[in-house]
Protein backbone atom coordinates (compact mmCIF):
# COMPACT_ATOMS: atom_id res chain seq x y z
CA UNK A 1 0.00 0.00 0.00
CA UNK A 2 0.95 3.27 -0.95
CA UNK A 3 1.94 6.01 2.19
CA UNK A 4 -0.69 8.64 1.38
CA UNK A 5 -3.10 5.77 0.51
CA UNK A 6 -6.51 7.72 1.65
CA UNK A 7 -9.26 5.70 2.74
CA UNK A 8 -12.13 6.03 0.83
CA UNK A 9 -15.37 4.58 2.36
CA UNK A 10 -17.89 3.73 0.20
CA UNK A 11 -21.12 4.64 2.23
CA UNK A 12 -22.68 7.36 0.92
CA UNK A 13 -24.28 9.68 3.42
CA UNK A 14 -27.45 11.33 3.27
CA UNK A 15 -25.85 14.18 5.42
CA UNK A 16 -22.55 14.11 7.36
CA UNK A 17 -23.36 15.85 10.41
CA UNK A 18 -19.90 18.02 12.39
CA UNK A 19 -20.12 17.46 15.97
CA UNK A 20 -22.28 14.96 18.25
CA UNK A 21 -22.87 18.52 20.46
CA UNK A 22 -26.72 19.09 21.31
CA UNK A 23 -27.65 20.81 17.76
CA UNK A 24 -25.78 17.89 15.99
CA UNK A 25 -27.36 15.32 18.14
CA UNK A 26 -30.88 16.61 17.66
CA UNK A 27 -30.68 17.48 13.93
CA UNK A 28 -29.02 14.07 13.86
CA UNK A 29 -32.20 12.30 15.32
CA UNK A 30 -34.58 14.09 12.96
CA UNK A 31 -33.25 13.06 10.21
CA UNK A 32 -32.36 9.87 11.28
CA UNK A 33 -36.26 9.15 12.26
CA UNK A 34 -37.30 10.42 8.89
CA UNK A 35 -35.17 7.48 7.51
CA UNK A 36 -32.02 9.66 6.08
CA UNK A 37 -28.83 7.96 6.30
CA UNK A 38 -26.96 10.01 8.61
CA UNK A 39 -23.31 10.34 10.44
CA UNK A 40 -21.95 12.36 12.93
CA UNK A 41 -18.90 12.92 13.34
CA UNK A 42 -16.77 13.96 16.33
CA UNK A 43 -13.33 14.87 17.24
CA UNK A 44 -13.72 13.91 20.81
CA UNK A 45 -13.65 10.75 22.31
CA UNK A 46 -17.23 11.83 24.71
CA UNK A 47 -19.80 13.42 22.96
CA UNK A 48 -21.73 16.78 24.46
CA UNK A 49 -18.98 19.15 23.05
CA UNK A 50 -19.65 22.03 25.13
CA UNK A 51 -22.64 20.49 27.44
CA UNK A 52 -20.27 17.41 27.78
CA UNK A 53 -19.16 15.36 31.06
CA UNK A 54 -16.23 13.87 32.40
CA UNK A 55 -14.65 11.74 35.17
CA UNK A 56 -11.88 12.91 37.23
CA UNK A 57 -10.45 11.18 40.49
CA UNK A 58 -13.68 9.29 40.80
CA UNK A 59 -16.31 11.89 40.56
CA UNK A 60 -18.51 12.99 37.39
CA UNK A 61 -18.64 16.38 36.57
CA UNK A 62 -20.37 18.24 34.13
CA UNK A 63 -18.53 20.26 31.38
CA UNK A 64 -21.49 23.39 31.19
CA UNK A 65 -24.43 22.75 32.77
CA UNK A 66 -25.45 25.17 35.53
CA UNK A 67 -28.83 24.88 34.47
CA UNK A 68 -31.19 23.66 31.68
CA UNK A 69 -33.11 26.92 30.64
CA UNK A 70 -36.41 27.63 29.12
CA UNK A 71 -37.89 25.09 31.85
CA UNK A 72 -41.77 24.70 31.47
CA UNK A 73 -43.48 22.42 33.66
CA UNK A 74 -44.65 18.61 32.24
CA UNK A 75 -47.88 19.48 30.50
CA UNK A 76 -46.87 22.80 28.86
CA UNK A 77 -47.86 22.97 25.28
CA UNK A 78 -45.90 26.06 23.89
CA UNK A 79 -42.38 27.67 24.24
CA UNK A 80 -39.04 26.18 22.65
CA UNK A 81 -39.13 23.25 25.47
CA UNK A 82 -42.31 21.81 24.32
CA UNK A 83 -41.67 22.14 20.66
CA UNK A 84 -38.60 20.77 20.84
CA UNK A 85 -40.15 17.51 22.60
CA UNK A 86 -42.66 17.22 19.90
CA UNK A 87 -40.11 17.18 17.07
CA UNK A 88 -37.98 14.25 19.21
CA UNK A 89 -40.74 12.41 20.24
CA UNK A 90 -38.86 12.66 23.23
CA UNK A 91 -41.54 12.23 26.84
CA UNK A 92 -41.48 15.06 28.99
CA UNK A 93 -40.18 12.85 31.97
CA UNK A 94 -37.20 11.37 29.50
CA UNK A 95 -35.28 14.65 30.79
CA UNK A 96 -36.03 14.14 34.12
CA UNK A 97 -36.00 17.88 34.94
CA UNK A 98 -36.29 19.24 38.16
CA UNK A 99 -36.97 22.83 38.77
CA UNK A 100 -34.67 24.91 40.61
CA UNK A 101 -35.27 26.39 44.73
CA UNK A 102 -34.34 29.79 43.56
CA UNK A 103 -31.75 32.63 42.07
CA UNK A 104 -30.76 35.78 42.22
CA UNK A 105 -29.07 39.04 40.58
CA UNK A 106 -26.90 40.64 43.48
CA UNK A 107 -25.80 43.95 42.80
CA UNK A 108 -24.20 46.48 45.15
CA UNK A 109 -27.04 47.25 47.58
CA UNK A 110 -29.68 45.42 46.17
CA UNK A 111 -30.71 41.81 45.15
CA UNK A 112 -33.43 40.78 42.91
CA UNK A 113 -34.36 37.03 43.33
CA UNK A 114 -36.34 35.61 40.61
CA UNK A 115 -37.82 31.38 40.40
CA UNK A 116 -39.74 29.36 37.64
CA UNK A 117 -42.97 31.91 38.52
CA UNK A 118 -42.11 35.23 36.42
CA UNK A 119 -44.61 37.09 39.00
CA UNK A 120 -42.35 36.71 41.66
CA UNK A 121 -39.70 38.29 39.71
CA UNK A 122 -41.84 41.05 38.83
CA UNK A 123 -42.88 41.83 42.56
CA UNK A 124 -38.77 42.07 42.87
CA UNK A 125 -38.39 44.46 40.49
CA UNK A 126 -42.00 46.93 41.64
CA UNK A 127 -39.98 46.33 45.33
CA UNK A 128 -36.42 47.56 44.64
CA UNK A 129 -37.78 49.88 41.49
CA UNK A 130 -40.89 51.10 42.41
CA UNK A 131 -40.84 53.95 39.69
CA UNK A 132 -39.72 51.27 36.72
CA UNK A 133 -42.98 49.39 36.88
CA UNK A 134 -44.73 50.57 34.06
CA UNK A 135 -41.82 50.80 32.09
CA UNK A 136 -41.19 46.78 32.98
CA UNK A 137 -44.06 46.07 32.39
CA UNK A 138 -44.11 47.75 28.85
CA UNK A 139 -40.82 45.60 28.45
CA UNK A 140 -42.21 42.54 29.20
CA UNK A 141 -45.25 42.72 26.90
CA UNK A 142 -42.80 43.56 23.89
CA UNK A 143 -40.59 40.56 24.91
CA UNK A 144 -43.59 38.33 24.84
CA UNK A 145 -44.79 39.43 21.57
CA UNK A 146 -41.01 39.35 19.88
CA UNK A 147 -41.09 36.77 17.42
CA UNK A 148 -38.67 37.27 14.62
CA UNK A 149 -35.52 35.82 14.84
CA UNK A 150 -34.06 37.24 11.18
CA UNK A 151 -30.93 38.92 9.90
CA UNK A 152 -32.48 42.22 9.70
CA UNK A 153 -33.48 42.52 13.45
CA UNK A 154 -29.95 41.39 14.55
CA UNK A 155 -29.09 44.82 13.68
CA UNK A 156 -31.33 46.33 16.84
CA UNK A 157 -29.48 46.83 19.82
CA UNK A 158 -31.31 45.58 22.88
CA UNK A 159 -29.50 48.33 25.31
CA UNK A 160 -30.98 50.93 22.73
CA UNK A 161 -34.82 49.76 23.63
CA UNK A 162 -34.35 48.77 26.73
CA UNK A 163 -32.89 51.86 28.42
CA UNK A 164 -35.80 53.37 26.48
CA UNK A 165 -38.47 52.24 28.32
CA UNK A 166 -36.17 51.73 31.79
CA UNK A 167 -34.47 54.71 32.79
CA UNK A 168 -32.65 53.21 36.26
CA UNK A 169 -29.19 52.38 34.76
CA UNK A 170 -29.27 49.85 37.87
CA UNK A 171 -31.93 48.08 36.47
CA UNK A 172 -31.04 47.81 32.99
CA UNK A 173 -27.66 46.26 33.87
CA UNK A 174 -29.43 43.86 36.52
CA UNK A 175 -31.67 42.63 33.75
CA UNK A 176 -28.95 42.39 30.80
CA UNK A 177 -26.21 40.64 33.16
CA UNK A 178 -27.81 36.91 33.21
CA UNK A 179 -28.84 37.59 30.01
CA UNK A 180 -25.43 37.78 28.96
CA UNK A 181 -23.32 35.20 31.24
CA UNK A 182 -26.01 32.76 29.26
CA UNK A 183 -25.73 33.91 25.85
CA UNK A 184 -24.10 36.67 25.16
CA UNK A 185 -22.04 36.54 21.92
CA UNK A 186 -21.24 40.45 21.92
CA UNK A 187 -19.59 42.75 24.01
CA UNK A 188 -21.98 44.93 25.94
CA UNK A 189 -25.38 44.28 23.54
CA UNK A 190 -26.91 42.00 21.76
CA UNK A 191 -29.87 42.18 19.39
CA UNK A 192 -33.52 42.65 20.77
CA UNK A 193 -34.27 39.06 19.11
CA UNK A 194 -31.71 37.61 21.38
CA UNK A 195 -32.74 39.85 24.18
CA UNK A 196 -36.09 38.74 23.44
CA UNK A 197 -35.27 34.71 23.80
CA UNK A 198 -33.12 34.63 26.42
CA UNK A 199 -35.41 37.10 28.85
CA UNK A 200 -38.22 34.62 28.31
CA UNK A 201 -35.92 31.26 28.80
CA UNK A 202 -34.76 32.55 32.17
CA UNK A 203 -37.22 35.00 33.82
CA UNK A 204 -40.46 33.71 32.34
CA UNK A 205 -39.75 30.28 31.65
CA UNK A 206 -36.95 28.99 34.00
CA UNK A 207 -34.42 27.03 35.28
CA UNK A 208 -34.40 23.22 35.67
CA UNK A 209 -31.88 20.21 35.84
CA UNK A 210 -31.80 16.69 35.57
CA UNK A 211 -30.64 14.86 39.13
CA UNK A 212 -27.54 13.02 36.81
CA UNK A 213 -26.56 15.65 35.17
CA UNK A 214 -26.33 16.87 31.89
CA UNK A 215 -25.78 13.02 30.80
CA UNK A 216 -29.20 12.10 31.04
CA UNK A 217 -29.75 14.35 28.42
CA UNK A 218 -27.10 13.34 26.47
CA UNK A 219 -27.58 9.55 26.77
CA UNK A 220 -30.87 9.97 26.27
CA UNK A 221 -30.25 11.80 22.92
CA UNK A 222 -27.62 9.15 21.78
CA UNK A 223 -29.35 6.21 22.51
CA UNK A 224 -32.34 7.69 20.24
CA UNK A 225 -30.34 8.74 17.44
CA UNK A 226 -28.49 5.04 17.12
CA UNK A 227 -31.84 3.47 17.96
CA UNK A 228 -33.30 4.99 14.61
CA UNK A 229 -29.98 3.59 12.72
CA UNK A 230 -27.96 6.61 12.83
CA UNK A 231 -24.40 6.20 12.75
CA UNK A 232 -21.88 8.09 15.53
CA UNK A 233 -18.32 8.10 14.86
CA UNK A 234 -15.93 9.34 17.97
CA UNK A 235 -12.51 10.23 17.58
CA UNK A 236 -13.85 11.22 13.68
CA UNK A 237 -12.57 15.15 13.63
CA UNK A 238 -13.17 16.46 10.17
CA UNK A 239 -9.64 17.65 9.50
CA UNK A 240 -11.10 19.34 5.64
CA UNK A 241 -14.20 19.59 3.32
CA UNK A 242 -13.47 19.09 0.21
CA UNK A 243 -15.12 21.23 -2.77
CA UNK A 244 -15.87 21.99 -6.32
CA UNK A 245 -16.33 25.80 -6.19
CA UNK A 246 -20.24 26.02 -4.92
CA UNK A 247 -20.14 22.56 -3.44
CA UNK A 248 -19.31 20.16 -0.77
CA UNK A 249 -18.20 16.90 -2.40
CA UNK A 250 -16.03 15.40 0.73
CA UNK A 251 -15.18 15.25 4.31
CA UNK A 252 -11.90 14.23 5.06
CA UNK A 253 -11.29 12.97 8.31
CA UNK A 254 -7.74 13.38 10.52
CA UNK A 255 -6.84 10.05 9.78
CA UNK A 256 -7.83 10.31 6.09
CA UNK A 257 -11.07 8.40 5.92
CA UNK A 258 -12.93 10.17 3.68
CA UNK A 259 -16.83 10.27 3.61
CA UNK A 260 -18.69 11.34 1.45
CA UNK A 261 -22.64 12.75 1.56
CA UNK A 262 -25.48 14.63 0.09
CA UNK A 263 -25.12 18.04 2.32
CA UNK A 264 -22.91 18.66 5.69
CA UNK A 265 -24.69 20.35 8.46
CA UNK A 266 -21.64 21.75 10.90
CA UNK A 267 -22.05 22.61 14.56
CA UNK A 268 -18.29 22.85 14.64
CA UNK A 269 -19.05 26.78 14.16
CA UNK A 270 -19.18 29.62 11.51
CA UNK A 271 -15.34 30.63 11.55
CA UNK A 272 -14.52 27.15 12.10
CA UNK A 273 -16.30 25.61 9.48
CA UNK A 274 -15.00 27.84 7.14
CA UNK A 275 -11.22 27.20 8.11
CA UNK A 276 -12.29 23.46 7.33
CA UNK A 277 -13.23 24.52 3.86
CA UNK A 278 -9.24 26.05 3.50
CA UNK A 279 -8.57 28.51 0.79
CA UNK A 280 -12.07 28.09 -0.94
CA UNK A 281 -13.33 30.50 1.67
CA UNK A 282 -15.19 33.93 0.24
CA UNK A 283 -13.65 37.48 1.31
CA UNK A 284 -13.54 38.93 3.92
CA UNK A 285 -13.72 35.82 6.62
CA UNK A 286 -16.16 35.53 9.96
CA UNK A 287 -14.46 36.67 13.26
CA UNK A 288 -14.55 34.25 16.27
CA UNK A 289 -16.29 35.54 18.96
CA UNK A 290 -14.02 37.57 21.61
CA UNK A 291 -15.88 36.04 25.32
CA UNK A 292 -15.28 33.27 26.98
CA UNK A 293 -14.91 32.24 30.41
CA UNK A 294 -12.79 30.91 33.42
CA UNK A 295 -14.93 28.13 35.89
CA UNK A 296 -14.00 27.51 38.90
CA UNK A 297 -15.26 24.05 40.25
CA UNK A 298 -15.43 23.15 44.37
CA UNK A 299 -17.00 20.15 45.53
CA UNK A 300 -17.77 19.69 49.12
CA UNK A 301 -18.48 17.78 51.61
CA UNK A 302 -21.75 18.84 52.59
CA UNK A 303 -24.62 20.58 51.34
CA UNK A 304 -24.14 24.26 49.80
CA UNK A 305 -27.24 25.22 52.04
CA UNK A 306 -25.02 24.35 55.45
CA UNK A 307 -22.80 27.11 54.58
CA UNK A 308 -25.70 29.59 53.81
CA UNK A 309 -25.65 29.00 50.04
CA UNK A 310 -29.01 28.70 49.07
CA UNK A 311 -30.10 29.50 45.80
CA UNK A 312 -29.05 27.78 42.32
CA UNK A 313 -27.73 30.53 40.40
CA UNK A 314 -26.28 33.74 42.11
CA UNK A 315 -25.43 36.75 38.94
CA UNK A 316 -23.30 38.56 40.50
CA UNK A 317 -21.36 42.20 39.64
CA UNK A 318 -19.44 44.18 42.60
CA UNK A 319 -19.33 47.26 40.34
CA UNK A 320 -21.37 50.87 40.06
CA UNK A 321 -21.30 49.33 36.43
CA UNK A 322 -21.80 45.90 34.85
CA UNK A 323 -19.57 45.53 31.98
CA UNK A 324 -19.57 42.48 30.07
CA UNK A 325 -16.56 42.11 27.47
CA UNK A 326 -13.08 40.33 26.98
CA UNK A 327 -11.01 41.61 30.13
CA UNK A 328 -7.53 42.89 29.94
CA UNK A 329 -6.19 40.50 32.19
CA UNK A 330 -6.40 36.91 32.75
CA UNK A 331 -9.85 37.09 34.01
CA UNK A 332 -12.22 39.39 35.36
CA UNK A 333 -13.89 38.97 38.31
CA UNK A 334 -15.96 42.08 38.74
CA UNK A 335 -18.82 39.66 37.82
CA UNK A 336 -19.70 36.29 37.68
CA UNK A 337 -21.79 33.74 38.49
CA UNK A 338 -22.47 31.08 41.11
CA UNK A 339 -23.79 28.53 40.56
CA UNK A 340 -25.16 25.02 42.86
CA UNK A 341 -26.32 22.18 41.48
CA UNK A 342 -27.91 21.16 44.89
CA UNK A 343 -30.46 23.88 45.32
CA UNK A 344 -33.03 22.36 43.05
CA UNK A 345 -35.84 20.33 44.32
CA UNK A 346 -34.63 16.69 43.88
CA UNK A 347 -36.58 14.13 45.99
CA UNK A 348 -33.56 13.03 46.94
CA UNK A 349 -29.92 14.91 47.61
CA UNK A 350 -27.06 14.73 45.50
CA UNK A 351 -24.53 12.85 46.62
CA UNK A 352 -21.81 15.81 47.28
CA UNK A 353 -21.73 19.44 47.18
CA UNK A 354 -21.29 21.61 44.34
CA UNK A 355 -20.21 25.08 43.84
CA UNK A 356 -19.31 26.33 40.44
CA UNK A 357 -17.96 30.03 39.74
CA UNK A 358 -17.48 31.33 35.94
CA UNK A 359 -15.98 34.66 35.33
CA UNK A 360 -15.36 36.62 31.71
CA UNK A 361 -11.83 35.89 30.54
CA UNK A 362 -9.23 36.45 28.11
CA UNK A 363 -8.63 33.78 26.17
CA UNK A 364 -5.33 35.27 24.39
CA UNK A 365 -3.35 35.71 27.73
CA UNK A 366 -4.15 32.36 29.03
CA UNK A 367 -2.99 31.40 25.50
CA UNK A 368 0.46 33.25 26.12
CA UNK A 369 1.00 31.17 28.87
CA UNK A 370 3.95 28.69 29.06
CA UNK A 371 2.76 25.10 30.97
CA UNK A 372 4.14 26.56 34.33
CA UNK A 373 2.57 29.65 34.00
CA UNK A 374 -0.50 28.43 32.90
CA UNK A 375 -0.92 25.64 36.21
CA UNK A 376 0.46 28.88 38.51
CA UNK A 377 -2.42 31.50 37.04
CA UNK A 378 -5.09 28.44 36.89
CA UNK A 379 -4.34 27.75 40.72
CA UNK A 380 -4.13 31.82 41.63
CA UNK A 381 -7.68 32.20 39.81
CA UNK A 382 -9.26 29.68 41.63
CA UNK A 383 -8.27 30.92 44.73
CA UNK A 384 -9.20 34.24 43.87
CA UNK A 385 -12.45 33.15 42.72
CA UNK A 386 -13.14 31.04 45.61
CA UNK A 387 -12.72 33.93 47.88
CA UNK A 388 -15.23 36.14 45.97
CA UNK A 389 -17.71 33.07 46.26
CA UNK A 390 -17.55 33.05 49.49
CA UNK A 391 -17.83 36.69 49.84
CA UNK A 392 -21.89 36.00 47.74
CA UNK A 393 -22.84 32.90 49.06
CA UNK A 394 -21.62 31.82 52.62
CA UNK A 395 -17.78 30.69 53.44
CA UNK A 396 -17.37 26.99 52.14
CA UNK A 397 -13.63 26.84 51.99
CA UNK A 398 -12.99 24.18 54.69
CA UNK A 399 -16.13 22.03 53.41
CA UNK A 400 -13.75 21.43 49.90
CA UNK A 401 -12.93 18.09 49.07
CA UNK A 402 -12.43 18.62 45.74
CA UNK A 403 -11.83 21.23 42.61
CA UNK A 404 -11.01 21.56 38.85
CA UNK A 405 -10.42 24.73 36.83
CA UNK A 406 -10.92 24.93 33.16
CA UNK A 407 -9.78 27.93 31.37
CA UNK A 408 -10.67 29.54 27.51
CA UNK A 409 -8.10 27.21 26.26
CA UNK A 410 -9.40 23.93 28.25
CA UNK A 411 -12.79 25.00 26.32
CA UNK A 412 -11.00 25.21 22.81
CA UNK A 413 -9.30 22.06 23.15
CA UNK A 414 -12.28 20.27 24.22
CA UNK A 415 -14.63 21.49 22.01
CA UNK A 416 -13.07 23.15 18.84
CA UNK A 417 -14.35 26.39 19.49
CA UNK A 418 -11.70 28.97 18.27
CA UNK A 419 -10.74 31.44 21.13
CA UNK A 420 -12.62 29.28 23.70
CA UNK A 421 -15.66 31.22 22.65
CA UNK A 422 -18.91 30.00 23.84
CA UNK A 423 -21.29 31.49 22.46
CA UNK A 424 -19.17 32.31 19.10
CA UNK A 425 -19.47 34.57 16.60
CA UNK A 426 -21.03 38.04 17.26
CA UNK A 427 -22.23 38.19 13.68
CA UNK A 428 -24.87 35.13 14.00
CA UNK A 429 -26.74 33.12 10.50
CA UNK A 430 -29.62 32.66 11.25
CA UNK A 431 -30.46 31.38 8.28
CA UNK A 432 -27.81 28.75 8.46
CA UNK A 433 -26.80 28.85 4.88
CA UNK A 434 -23.09 29.34 3.42
CA UNK A 435 -21.14 29.71 0.24
CA UNK A 436 -21.93 25.90 -0.44
CA UNK A 437 -24.52 25.31 -1.76
CA UNK A 438 -24.81 21.84 0.59
CA UNK A 439 -23.02 23.08 3.68
CA UNK A 440 -25.37 24.76 6.46
CA UNK A 441 -24.80 25.32 10.31
CA UNK A 442 -26.36 24.61 12.88
CA UNK A 443 -25.85 25.47 16.73
CA UNK A 444 -24.07 28.53 18.37
CA UNK A 445 -23.26 30.38 15.26
CA UNK A 446 -26.74 29.77 13.84
CA UNK A 447 -28.30 31.61 16.08
CA UNK A 448 -29.29 29.86 19.18
CA UNK A 449 -27.00 29.37 22.31
CA UNK A 450 -27.95 26.68 25.79
CA UNK A 451 -29.08 23.26 25.93
CA UNK A 452 -32.10 23.86 24.84
CA UNK A 453 -31.47 26.58 21.97
CA UNK A 454 -28.71 24.45 20.60
CA UNK A 455 -31.11 21.41 20.27
CA UNK A 456 -34.07 23.78 18.44
CA UNK A 457 -31.45 25.28 16.13
CA UNK A 458 -30.20 21.42 14.99
CA UNK A 459 -33.88 20.88 14.56
CA UNK A 460 -34.50 23.84 12.60
CA UNK A 461 -31.72 23.43 10.27
CA UNK A 462 -32.38 19.88 9.42
CA UNK A 463 -36.01 21.03 8.93
CA UNK A 464 -35.42 23.33 7.23
CA UNK A 465 -32.47 22.44 4.47
CA UNK A 466 -32.22 18.93 5.02
CA UNK A 467 -35.10 17.45 5.17
CA UNK A 468 -36.81 18.93 2.17
CA UNK A 469 -37.05 17.34 -1.52
CA UNK A 470 -33.50 18.58 -3.29
CA UNK A 471 -30.24 18.69 -2.19
CA UNK A 472 -29.54 22.39 -2.21
CA UNK A 473 -31.23 25.24 0.15
CA UNK A 474 -34.88 25.51 -0.86
CA UNK A 475 -37.31 27.40 0.60
CA UNK A 476 -38.61 25.78 3.59
CA UNK A 477 -41.55 23.76 3.71
CA UNK A 478 -42.25 25.14 7.15
CA UNK A 479 -42.91 28.18 5.84
CA UNK A 480 -46.19 27.41 3.72
CA UNK A 481 -47.00 25.25 6.41
CA UNK A 482 -47.41 28.39 8.53
CA UNK A 483 -49.49 30.47 5.77
CA UNK A 484 -52.38 28.09 5.33
CA UNK A 485 -53.12 26.38 9.21
CA UNK B 1 -58.19 1.77 4.76
CA UNK B 2 -61.46 2.78 6.22
CA UNK B 3 -62.14 6.19 7.54
CA UNK B 4 -62.13 4.60 11.24
CA UNK B 5 -58.61 3.07 10.37
CA UNK B 6 -57.49 6.39 8.64
CA UNK B 7 -58.46 7.96 12.49
CA UNK B 8 -56.77 5.44 14.20
CA UNK B 9 -53.50 6.34 11.79
CA UNK B 10 -53.72 9.55 12.52
CA UNK B 11 -54.22 9.32 16.09
CA UNK B 12 -51.01 7.39 16.21
CA UNK B 13 -49.25 9.85 14.25
CA UNK B 14 -50.28 12.33 16.54
CA UNK B 15 -49.49 10.77 19.65
CA UNK B 16 -45.77 9.69 18.60
CA UNK B 17 -45.55 13.70 18.22
CA UNK B 18 -46.83 14.47 21.84
CA UNK B 19 -46.39 11.44 23.60
CA UNK B 20 -47.34 13.34 26.37
CA UNK B 21 -50.86 13.88 25.61
CA UNK B 22 -54.00 12.79 26.25
CA UNK B 23 -55.67 12.02 22.88
CA UNK B 24 -58.86 10.08 24.32
CA UNK B 25 -60.81 13.03 23.90
CA UNK B 26 -59.43 14.97 20.63
CA UNK B 27 -62.93 16.46 19.32
CA UNK B 28 -63.31 15.90 15.59
CA UNK B 29 -64.41 18.79 14.18
CA UNK B 30 -62.23 21.86 16.28
CA UNK B 31 -58.94 22.40 14.63
CA UNK B 32 -55.98 20.46 16.11
CA UNK B 33 -53.89 23.62 16.35
CA UNK B 34 -56.15 24.51 18.86
CA UNK B 35 -57.11 21.35 20.79
CA UNK B 36 -52.96 20.36 20.98
CA UNK B 37 -51.58 24.10 20.26
CA UNK B 38 -49.42 22.44 17.80
CA UNK B 39 -47.17 24.67 15.49
CA UNK B 40 -46.24 24.89 11.53
CA UNK B 41 -43.55 22.35 12.52
CA UNK B 42 -45.93 19.64 13.95
CA UNK B 43 -48.55 20.02 11.26
CA UNK B 44 -45.05 19.24 8.55
CA UNK B 45 -44.73 16.23 10.55
CA UNK B 46 -47.96 14.85 10.06
CA UNK B 47 -47.25 15.21 6.54
CA UNK B 48 -43.59 13.65 7.31
CA UNK B 49 -45.14 10.69 9.18
CA UNK B 50 -47.85 9.84 6.67
CA UNK B 51 -44.90 10.16 3.61
CA UNK B 52 -42.79 7.45 5.77
CA UNK B 53 -45.05 5.23 6.90
CA UNK B 54 -47.82 5.31 3.71
CA UNK B 55 -45.90 6.88 1.28
CA UNK B 56 -49.10 9.20 0.56
CA UNK B 57 -47.77 12.14 -0.86
CA UNK B 58 -49.57 16.06 0.30
CA UNK B 59 -48.82 18.66 -2.05
CA UNK B 60 -48.04 21.93 0.49
CA UNK B 61 -51.61 23.52 -1.69
CA UNK B 62 -53.97 21.07 0.67
CA UNK B 63 -52.13 21.13 4.13
CA UNK B 64 -54.82 23.01 4.68
CA UNK B 65 -57.18 20.56 4.21
CA UNK B 66 -55.37 18.81 7.86
CA UNK B 67 -57.01 21.93 9.75
CA UNK B 68 -59.29 19.23 11.98
CA UNK B 69 -59.37 15.71 12.82
CA UNK B 70 -62.40 15.54 10.35
CA UNK B 71 -60.85 17.55 7.33
CA UNK B 72 -57.90 15.64 7.92
CA UNK B 73 -59.58 12.08 7.26
CA UNK B 74 -62.13 13.40 4.37
CA UNK B 75 -59.56 14.56 2.65
CA UNK B 76 -57.39 11.18 3.46
CA UNK B 77 -60.04 8.68 2.42
CA UNK B 78 -59.77 8.70 -1.46
CA UNK B 79 -55.78 8.92 -0.88
CA UNK B 80 -55.70 6.06 1.50
CA UNK B 81 -58.81 3.70 0.40
CA UNK B 82 -56.96 1.06 -1.26
CA UNK B 83 -54.10 0.89 1.44
CA UNK B 84 -53.51 -1.70 4.15
CA UNK B 85 -52.82 -0.56 7.94
CA UNK B 86 -50.02 -1.45 9.48
C1 LIG C 1 -18.85 26.54 30.96
C2 LIG C 1 -20.14 26.50 30.22
C3 LIG C 1 -21.32 26.58 30.92
C4 LIG C 1 -22.55 26.51 30.25
N1 LIG C 1 -23.67 26.51 30.98
C5 LIG C 1 -24.87 26.35 30.37
C6 LIG C 1 -26.05 26.25 31.13
O1 LIG C 1 -26.01 26.26 32.37
N2 LIG C 1 -27.24 26.12 30.49
C7 LIG C 1 -27.31 26.07 29.13
O2 LIG C 1 -28.41 25.94 28.59
N3 LIG C 1 -26.20 26.17 28.38
C8 LIG C 1 -24.99 26.31 28.97
N4 LIG C 1 -23.84 26.40 28.21
C9 LIG C 1 -24.00 26.57 26.76
C10 LIG C 1 -24.31 25.29 26.04
O3 LIG C 1 -23.47 24.27 26.54
C11 LIG C 1 -24.02 25.46 24.56
O4 LIG C 1 -24.69 26.60 24.07
C12 LIG C 1 -24.48 24.27 23.73
O5 LIG C 1 -24.08 23.07 24.34
C13 LIG C 1 -23.91 24.40 22.33
O6 LIG C 1 -24.17 23.26 21.57
P1 LIG C 1 -23.70 23.17 20.07
O7 LIG C 1 -24.20 21.87 19.57
O8 LIG C 1 -24.05 24.39 19.35
O9 LIG C 1 -22.11 23.20 20.07
P2 LIG C 1 -21.05 22.22 20.70
O10 LIG C 1 -21.54 21.64 21.95
O11 LIG C 1 -19.77 22.93 20.77
O12 LIG C 1 -20.92 21.05 19.64
C14 LIG C 1 -19.97 21.06 18.61
C15 LIG C 1 -19.28 19.71 18.58
O13 LIG C 1 -18.52 19.65 17.39
C16 LIG C 1 -17.32 18.99 17.65
N5 LIG C 1 -16.38 19.40 16.62
C17 LIG C 1 -15.88 20.64 16.41
N6 LIG C 1 -15.06 20.65 15.35
C18 LIG C 1 -15.07 19.39 14.85
C19 LIG C 1 -14.44 18.76 13.74
N7 LIG C 1 -13.64 19.45 12.92
N8 LIG C 1 -14.66 17.45 13.53
C20 LIG C 1 -15.48 16.74 14.35
N9 LIG C 1 -16.11 17.29 15.40
C21 LIG C 1 -15.90 18.59 15.66
C22 LIG C 1 -16.94 19.44 19.02
O14 LIG C 1 -16.04 18.54 19.63
C23 LIG C 1 -18.31 19.46 19.71
O15 LIG C 1 -18.60 18.24 20.31
C24 LIG C 1 -22.59 26.42 28.84
C25 LIG C 1 -21.38 26.33 28.15
C26 LIG C 1 -20.17 26.34 28.82
C27 LIG C 1 -18.90 26.17 28.06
Amino acid sequence: MAAADARLETVMYDTIIIGAGMSGLAAGIRLAHFDRRVCILERHTAIGGLNSYYRLDGRNYDVGLHAVTNFTPKGTRTGPLARLLRQLRIRWDDFALVPQLGSKIAFPGVALKFNNHFEYFRSEVERHFPREKDGFQRLTETVVDYDDLSEETAAISARAIVEHVIKDRLLVDMLFCPLMFYGGSRENDMDFGQFSIMFRSIFMEGFARPWAGVRVILKHLVRRFKALGGDLRLRAGVQRIETDGDRATQVVLDDGTTLEADRVLSSAGLVETMRLCGSQVPPSPPKTGKLSFVESINVLDCEPREVGCDQAIVFFNDESQFHYRKPDDLVDLRSGVICSPNNFAYSEPLAEGLVRTTALANYDRWRALDDDAYRQAKQECHARMVEIATRHVGDFRDRVVATDTFTPTTIERYTGHAGGAVYGTSRKRFDGVTHLKNLFLCGTDQGFVGIVGAMFSGIAMANRHLLSGTSDSTQPAELAVQDVL
Amino acid sequence: MTSGEIKEVVLDILEGIAPDEDLSGIVDDVPLREQLELDSMDFLDIVMELRKRYRVQIPEDDYVELATMQSTVDYLAPLMKDLQKV
